[in-house]
């Protein structure tokens, strides 16, 4: 629904452009005007939106997830009790699947990147323009709905992993041991540059895959939907539609692709042998 | 699609999220459904238990059944035998009562009449008597002729 006075361009730049609060270069802190603006504001800003949906979409988990497991008893559970319990058995499941180590913190780390990534992931099902124009309503002049599809959040995400994926690489091979994984391998201890270097990227690479597949995923999608949101409102349906249906899909594997690779980095950080 | 302090604050919340869950959501709902299963698990255990006890209790009770029925035919039957010995032992025993009841009467009834018999000949020794005092009244002496009279009436 691009309305009259702009055009595509502007109206996918738009839609691209996070709520930004920050720093300007001269010193006093606001709100960006413009994608220049928010731009500028370089390190010192944050996006309002993607902390606001996303911490709105965390809290709603947390919300009905606990008061679903301050219900749980051993009565037979129903209606959403029964919801959380499938979910449960299911993130439990696949932990026992991949995980081979004990950490009483793997399988509600895997929950909680599960359901939040869903969560975050659906905003994508609202259409495009819904939230942004009620929320401009209010005076609010940007406003990105996924927070998926902002970097920060999935990198956000993926930095907690990575630090978790040290942390217990340390912990459980110790200093030595997990320095000698980063440069033992592949090729032996004459080649320990080489296999820094590979070990290297391969460790980084976790972190960057699990952010960018994300990020590229929804980012893509939320596109498409910008992109059906310029053709003329009649026609919008036959389009928007499909890739909707399509897009459930998508939701549910990026998070479930999330969640299986969270598992399986931290199985392999609690891994002592190669 | 800058990064900036997003990045630290969404970092932060998911810790926050993740420590959540750790604390009041996993924990739980684990316990109460590995609760659950085991309740299960233990219900379906103690139905086929108690399946096998009703099975086996109702062997037991048709066994109970059929000894008590045999044992009871075998009471009848030797009541039975116990009876018709009974009744012959009875009958033994009235009919040996009756002979005797018979045999005494019968020496009873001889004795009465070797009692009478006696009496009838002394009456009749004495009627004798009698008749032949009165006809040789005169030519016999009673007394002279006692000894041969009391013979006489001896030999009858």
């Amino acid at each position: 629904m691009a309305s009259g006075e702009l055009t595509s361009g502007a109206y996918i730049k738009h839609h691209l452009q996070n709520l930004t609060f920050g720093k300007f270069p001269d010193g006093h802190w606001g709100f960006a005007h413009t994608s220049q603006e928010a731009s500028d504001m370089g390190f010192m800003a944050v996006h309002v939106d993607t902390l606001g949906f996303s911490f709105v979409l965390g809290a709603l988990f947390l919300f009905f997830f606990a008061r679903a497991a301050k219900k749980a008893s051993i009565e037979a559970p129903s209606g959403f009790q029964n919801f959380v319990e499938s979910i449960v058995d299911f993130i439990d499941e696949n932990v026992r699947g991949s995980f081979n180590g004990k950490n009483p913190l793997v399988a509600p780390l895997a929950l909680t990147t599960f359901v939040w990534i869903v969560l975050m992931n659906t905003m994508d099902l609202v259409p495009v323009d819904w939230l942004p124009v009620l929320f401009a309503s209010m005076g609010v002049e940007y406003l990105k709905v996924v927070p998926t599809t902002d970097p920060n959040a999935t990198f956000g995400m993926s930095i907690g992993i990575f630090i978790l994926i040290l942390y217990y690489s340390i912990k459980e091979k110790g200093l030595g041991g997990f320095a000698g994984e980063l440069t033992l391998h592949p090729f032996g201890k004459w080649m320990l540059p080489a296999n820094l270097f590979l070990e290297g990227v391969n460790l980084l690479a976790k972190p960057v895959s699990l952010a960018l597949r994300l990020f590229g995923n929804m980012y893509a999608g939320e596109m498409i939907f910008i992109l059906i949101a310029l053709l003329p409102f009649w026609i919008q349906w036959s389009l928007s539609l499909p890739w909707a249906i399509f897009h459930i899909l998508i939701v549910l594997l990026q998070a479930f692709i999330f969640m299986t690779l969270v598992i399986v980095y931290m199985d392999m950080a609690h891994q002592k042998e190669h | 699609m800058n990064i900036n302090l997003t990045l630290i604050g969404q970092t932060i919340m998911f810790a926050m999220f993740v420590w959540f869950c750790m604390k009041f959501i996993w924990p739980p709902l684990v316990e109460a459904m590995a609760a659950r299963k085991k309740a299960i698990e233990d219900g379906l255990k103690a139905a086929e238990l108690g399946k096998e006890e009703h099975a086996l209790a109702q062997k037991n009770a048709e066994d109970l059944i059929e000894t008590s029925k045999t044992q009871a035919a075998e009471i009848i039957a030797n009541a039975d035998k116990q009876a018709s010995v009974m009744i012959d032992n009875a009958k033994g025993a009235a009919s040996e009562e009756a002979d005797k009841i018979k045999a005494q009467a019968k020496s009873e009834l001889d004795q009465e009449v070797v009692k009478a018999r006696n009496e009838l000949r002394d009456q009749v020794s004495t009627l004798v008597m009698q008749g032949v005092n009165s006809v040789l009244d005169k030519e016999v002496d009673s007394k002279t002729h006692k000894d041969m009279l009391s013979k006489l009436s001896q030999s009858l």
